[in-house]
């Protein structure tokens, strides 16, 4: 068939539509969209996000460490901030992010790699479990009340 | 209990007056039409009312030019998915009253939209390589004796399709059934798409082949049909292939029809990383 013989809007047709995502923004943050997420979906995007932090605080606390540079008296002058109970709430935060990042991260491995993959669901609730005390134990330790 | 009428094209009507009015968003997308946005309808509901019965009355009495896709009306045919308030279903199974007050309908992700509701499933599908095994092959009988299927790699096999001689690649026996090679691609998989549309990967991630392919891919090492372990496997092993899930078995979670694909994608991954039966026995 040739062109003048097309049906009309043949090559509107051709035209690709809009991508549909999920997600608050571009197509990059599909994964973020917690609308409709089970516990898997939404593990995923906290690992990701606690992945992220952990990496910010790993070059924040390289950034920290650099200040023994300047000397004691700079040193000291951060200590006394850091150990601020609002700054260990802070800390109280990090811990659960590795927390779950590492328990999260055990059961992917393991699901993964074909192992327990039928009670993936049981091993997510278990180191939530697991990592719930943990939190809890670790808040009440730096926190002062242990 | 009351009876019930059935309008055609609405949804369940109850003669006592219980039926709820609800508001119902659907995404709108027409091509040279400004641009998507989303529409608010009120909708009678009952019962019974499924998302797809919503979307008819829609239809039928606020605005005809919404276009929705749907056939067998009882989640066989996998052509109505959509996503109900953020999630994947199949809108003639869905219930509205399950969905809240508020119910917000979008097409599926991660797929073109052709219009409103509708998506361009030619995407679902391209997610196959064509160099798949079998899975891309599924001309009737008539179709022709001798159907060749290339393998990547070394490999080369040629499948003999179900034909008049009935002919039969492991069995030199005209007489012996043929297998259903042709009639079968995914199985349990009825080809919907949700899975792609859940996974949260295939989001951000486009060269990935996605869950029913994968899940396809397991199902032939669970049934070979003459077709080479190694192939399926190193195929599934490529880049875009099973290491690229995260396993948020959303995949599992979104299938209508229980084909569960993650389960399937992380066998394949077991196979990959410990071997099978046959490769132990080759490594002694």
């Amino acid at each position: 068939m040739s062109a003048t013989d097309e049906l009309p809007g043949t090559a509107e047709r051709e035209q690709p539509g809009p991508i549909h995502h999920k997600g608050p923004g571009p197509s990059e943050t599909g994964w973020l969209d917690p609308r409709g997420r089970g516990h898997g979906g939404r593990a995923l995007a906290l690992h990701r996000i606690t992945g992220l932090v952990i990496v910010c605080y790993l070059y924040l606390h390289l950034g920290v460490l650099s200040m023994l540079l300047i000397g004691s008296s700079a040193w000291g002058s951060f200590l006394s901030l850091v150990t601020a109970k609002s700054f260990l709430a802070l800390e109280v935060v990090l811990i659960a992010a590795v927390l779950f990042h590492g328990l999260n991260g055990i059961r992917v491995a393991f699901v993964g790699s074909g192992i327990a993959v039928t009670r993936e669901r049981a091993l997510f609730w278990a180191g939530t479990v697991v990592g719930v005390a943990a939190i809890i134990f670790a808040a009440l330790h730096i926190l002062g009340a242990l | 209990m009351s009876r019930q009428e059935h309008p055609p094209g609405g949804p369940a009507v109850t003669q006592t007056g219980q039926d709820d009015i609800r508001p119902v968003r659907v995404y709108r997308y027409k091509r040279g039409d400004g641009g998507e946005r989303f529409d608010e309808f009120e909708v009678p509901v009952g019962p019974h009312t499924t998302v797809l019965d919503a979307l008819r009355f829609i239809q039928r009495h606020h605005d005809p030019s919404l276009a929705i896709r749907h056939s067998c009306m009882h989640a066989s045919c996998g052509t109505c998915g959509v996503q109900v308030n953020g999630r994947e279903q199949l809108a003639c199974v869905c219930s509205v009253r399950d969905q809240g007050e508020e119910i917000t309908v979008e097409p599926l992700a991660n797929l073109p939209v052709l219009t409103d509701l509708v998506v361009e499933m030619s995407g679902f599908f391209a997610r196959f390589p064509h160099e798949h095994p079998i899975i891309r092959s599924s001309g009737s009988p008539t179709d022709g004796e001798n159907a060749e299927v290339h393998l990547e790699g070394d490999h080369e096999v040629t499948l003999e399709l179900a034909g008049p001689l009935h002919h039969h690649p492991l069995h030199n026996d005209h007489r012996a059934a043929p297998p259903a090679v042709d009639f079968v691609r995914f199985e349990d998989c009825i080809e919907c798409g949700l899975c792609l549309s859940a996974c949260p990967v295939a989001a951000t991630s486009h060269d990935y082949v996605g869950p029913a392919a994968l899940a396809a891919a397991e199902r032939l090492l669970e049934e070979p049909r003459g077709v080479e372990r190694e192939d399926v496997l190193a195929w599934a092993g490529r880049p875009e292939g099973v290491w690229r899930c995260h396993v948020g078995f959303e995949c599992t979670r979104a299938c209508p029809a229980d084909a569960i694909p993650a389960e399937r994608i992380m066998a394949l991954r077991r196979e990959l990383t410990f071997g099978g039966p046959d490769d132990k026995e080759r490594k002694r």
